[in-house]
């Protein structure tokens, strides 16, 4: 058995600070499925581990996609590597892929980054048959993506922006309201995003009973159920996102938990950022 | 322990590896008994408790032998007995009493692959070494031959000779064996089988080798050359070692089986899932398994602060759950990464504590302080999320039980606060689900332990395993022994 290099194969700046990539890894091309993710680090002895979810595959090229937003030390290191380097550390296809099958009329919200891993999974609802609406969200126009393929397949798309720069002037929570509201109440909605973002959806729809699934971006690094950093409560039980997720009930997570432990590494990865910057700009001096 | 006594404890040696010589090494029982037993030069406490380096710094050719010289050559070997791997004690011992180490290696690696790594960390007290004729002649348990140290100081003189010899392989066979995990028990399958002529392939989820040896013991008690040393002679007896590939989502088993063309496949893919209490504030920000706390300073190498991507929380003062070796471990790497005071809870009393009692007293002598007969009720944190405070319980012994043992009982009303910035949770493991999950007809106990017989056959034809999977949390020799029958077991199936 042989596996070939993570080499990246494609690069693309989506919006200002969002990328996509392809990166060259056959093994996982071939065995990935809506929903998961993968792991990846760019140096092998002092590395983060960081999880990235899987936004498309080409088994034909035997690559995948991802899609990223450079918020910190090792997004934004990955950021600026180059057509032709290769990844260090590159592990998946992690965590359970989604369930799809027929259910009806499915709503997928997507907010921000969470827009990526949100495509490959309304696709596969829409290619189960399902009648498919997508809520897209952002801060302004500029930072919307994947909208042209997201029209590709959508029933109906809609937009909505923090400033009114693009689509509605709107959080996604509102159409989402007015859908269940309506008379095309949805069978199951999907929310990828920040998960204040997740946690408002599910908010949203616990009243209309519409049952909701949310994909967790916890910290995450083995990615193989060994640490218990990924840890959410989810109905009063400890869960571990990367090998009983990412996906989850929405109605029974405890988000103010999780986002909580998001924080844990803030006053240090900030620092780690600040360094990095400040790095930078003496190399760009010179 | 300071350095004159470490240059003590050498010209002590020198002086009766003298006597010895002059003596021929031709001693009878009491003169032996009356040698010394010789102790193991260690950092500094208060030095080591700011680095990484190892602890224990071994001992030198001329305490080795005079150790050596202490064993009383029993006809009958009790100590063999002791040893899960039924090591030749005697007999290794025999060779290093007169010099002759090249001799005493060959001897010790015909049972075992990994004496370096037993020799460091095998619970000796409890295996071999209680065993010993002369510690139960002297009444004292610790002056038993000390039979961990001169297997580790064997090895480490192989390794100080530059190249050793690398295992003969059988010619190839053409038959392939998927060996999942590169921990002790799946490192020492792919070097049986690879011998036995097998192409050997190693899957590993993480980037590097060696599984817990890697990332869970710690550089200051096991360093990362030595494992590092164990797997680049693997690579150079051909064995495939492919990193980052998790079995049973990057492929899973059965495809290796029927569409990769693997003959056979081992499973010695550790434990896993570490347990938490289930106690109120387990999941604010700054409580960790040790897992995971480890994982970050050692595989990770977040201790190498500015330098190392890799994020962990700074902690001032630390509370650690547990008694056992994964506890001291995150204790001591605790103090290493700069926290001022750790504090180790720990239900039952010392004697109970599963930690090797080596371990047990470099924590102490390094300033870990323990709260013996404690435990943690629940975790306070701030409005932020964040630990602030453990409130632990006083346990006493109550009446023994059936078994004899007094098992504790908590006092009502002792609960006390401990003001702390985190709290490592130190537990043990459950095991793994992933393999579980991801195939069919393999069977596991209601723990998730998998089920096999006495060679490591499992329900599922071709699939064998053993370590930690299959006996819950271990030790490195056990799973070393698991994964050396399983691999016999294997190459026997692989030669009808
Ligand atoms: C299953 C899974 C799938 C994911 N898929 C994607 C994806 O497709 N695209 C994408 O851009 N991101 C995704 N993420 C989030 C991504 O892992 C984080 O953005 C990344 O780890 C940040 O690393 P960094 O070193 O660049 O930033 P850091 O320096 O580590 O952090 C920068 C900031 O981001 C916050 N942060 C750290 N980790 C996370 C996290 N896991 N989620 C959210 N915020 C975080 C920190 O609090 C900090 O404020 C996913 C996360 C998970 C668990
Ligand atoms: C902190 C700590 C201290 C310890 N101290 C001691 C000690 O002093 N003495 C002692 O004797 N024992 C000690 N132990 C226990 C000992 O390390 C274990 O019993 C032993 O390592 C078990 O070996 P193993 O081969 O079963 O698995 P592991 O060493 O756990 O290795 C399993 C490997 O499999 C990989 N893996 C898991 N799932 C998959 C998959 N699906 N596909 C591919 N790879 C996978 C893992 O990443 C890992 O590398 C300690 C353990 C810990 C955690
Ligand atoms: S392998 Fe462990 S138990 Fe066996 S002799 Fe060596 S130290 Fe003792
Ligand atoms: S029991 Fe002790 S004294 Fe006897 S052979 Fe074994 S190590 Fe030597
Ligand atoms: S990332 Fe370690 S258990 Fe999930």
């Amino acid at each position: 058995m042989t596996i070939k290099p993570y080499t990246i194969l494609y690069k693309e700046q989506l919006s200002a600070s969002v990328f996509l990539m392809r990166i060259q890894a056959p093994h996982i091309a071939a065995e990935r499925q809506p929903g998961q993710f993968i792991l990846l680090s760019i140096n092998h002895e002092y590395g983060e581990r960081i999880p990235l979810t899987i936004a498309d595959a080409d088994t034909a090229e035997g690559s995948i996609t991802i899609i990223f937003q450079a918020v910190g030390f090792t997004t934004k290191q990955l950021a600026q590597l180059p057509v032709g380097a290769e990844l260090a550390v590159l592990v998946g296809p992690l965590g359970r892929p989604t369930h799809i099958e027929k259910i009806g009329h499915v709503v997928c919200v997507g907010g921000g980054v969470g827009v990526a891993p949100l495509h490959p999974i309304a696709k596969a609802f829409k290619q189960a048959g399902n009648r498919l609406t997508c809520i897209l969200g952002a801060r302004s126009r500029e930072l919307i993506i994947l909208e042209k393929q997201f029209t590709a397949f959508a029933d109906e798309l809609i937009i909505c922006t923090d400033d009114g720069s693009a689509g509605r002037k709107a959080l996604v929570t509102e159409p989402l309201q007015e859908l269940c509201q309506s008379a095309r109440k949805p069978d199951l909605a999907v929310a990828i995003g920040p998960p204040v973002m997740m946690k408002f959806c599910v908010e949203t729809v616990r009243p209309h009973d519409v049952p909701i699934v949310v994909s967790l971006n916890t910290i995450m690094v083995d990615g193989t159920g060994m640490c218990g950093g990924c840890r959410v409560t989810v109905g009063g039980e400890t869960k571990f996102v990367c090998v009983d997720g990412p996906e989850f009930d929405g109605l029974k997570v405890d988000f103010d938990g999780m986002i909580r432990r998001l924080q844990a590494y803030r006053p240090q990865e900030r620092r780690m950022d600040e360094e990095h910057e400040c790095k930078l700009s003496k190399l760009e001096q010179r | 322990m300071s350095e004159v006594d470490n240059t003590a404890l050498q010209t002590q040696a020198e002086s009766l590896l003298q006597n010895l010589k002059a003596k021929n090494f031709q001693l009878r029982g009491p003169e032996r008994m009356a040698i010394p037993s010789q102790v193991m030069p260690v950092q500094d406490p208060q030095e080591r408790r700011h680095n990484t380096s190892e602890v224990a710094l071994g001992y030198s050719p001329e305490q080795a032998m005079v150790e050596a010289n202490r064993c009383l050559q029993c006809k009958n070997q009790p100590c063999v007995e002791g040893c899960p791997v039924r090591l030749p004690i005697r007999d290794f011992i025999s060779r290093i009493a007169v010099g002759d180490f090249a001799q005493a290696i060959a001897l010790i690696k015909e049972s075992s692959l990994l004496p370096a790594v037993c020799g460091r960390v095998c619970p000796q007290e409890t295996q071999c070494q209680v065993q010993c004729t002369l510690g139960k002649a002297l009444k004292d348990i610790d002056k038993s031959v000390a039979i961990g140290r001169l297997e580790r100081f064997a090895a480490d003189w192989e390794r100080t000779q530059g190249a050793g010899k690398l295992p003969a392989c059988q010619p190839d066979t053409g038959k392939k064996v998927a060996v999942i995990g590169s921990g002790p028990a799946g490192l020492a399958v792919a070097a049986d089988c690879r011998r036995a002529g097998h192409s050997v392939t190693v899957f590993e989820a993480f980037h590097k080798f060696g599984g817990v040896m890697l990332y869970g013991i710690p550089e200051f008690r096991l360093p990362k050359a030595i494992v590092e040393a164990e797997v680049e002679t693997l690579r150079q007896m051909g064995v495939e070692l492919i990193p980052n590939f998790l079995v049973g989502r990057t492929r899973p088993l059965q495809s290796l089986l029927e569409q990769d063309g693997y003959d056979a496949a081992f499973i010695g893919i550790g434990a896993g899932l570490p347990n938490f209490m289930g106690i109120e504030g387990e999941n604010l920000v700054g409580v960790f398994s040790a897992n995971e706390y480890l994982t970050r300073a050692n595989l990770l190498k977040a201790y190498r602060r500015g330098v190392a991507a890799t994020p962990i929380v700074e902690a001032k003062r630390v509370a650690v759950l547990g008694g056992g070796n994964v506890a001291m471990d995150a204790a001591r790497t605790a103090l290493r990464l700069g926290a001022a005071e750790v504090h180790l809870i720990y239900r039952r009393s010392e004697k109970e504590m599963p930690a090797r009692v080596e371990e047990v007293s470099h924590a102490k002598e390094e300033g870990v302080q323990f709260h013996l007969l404690r435990n943690a009720k629940r975790i306070l944190g701030n409005e932020q999320g964040f630990v602030t405070a453990l409130e632990c319980l006083c346990y006493e012994l109550g009446e023994p039980d059936a078994s004899g043992r007094r098992s504790p009982v908590a006092v009502p009303g002792s609960e006390y606060i401990l003001p702390v910035d985190a709290v490592i949770v130190a537990i043990g493991n459950s095991s793994n689900p992933l393999i579980q999950q991801t195939t069919k007809g393999l069977e596991f106990n209601r723990r998730g332990n998998l089920i096999c017989g006495e060679d490591g056959r499992t329900s599922l034809a071709k699939v064998f395993a053993g370590g930690d999977i299959v006996l819950g949390a271990a030790t490195v020799i056990l799973a070393m022994g698991q994964g050396r029958r399983a691999a016999a077991a294997i190459n026997a199936m692989l030669s009808e």
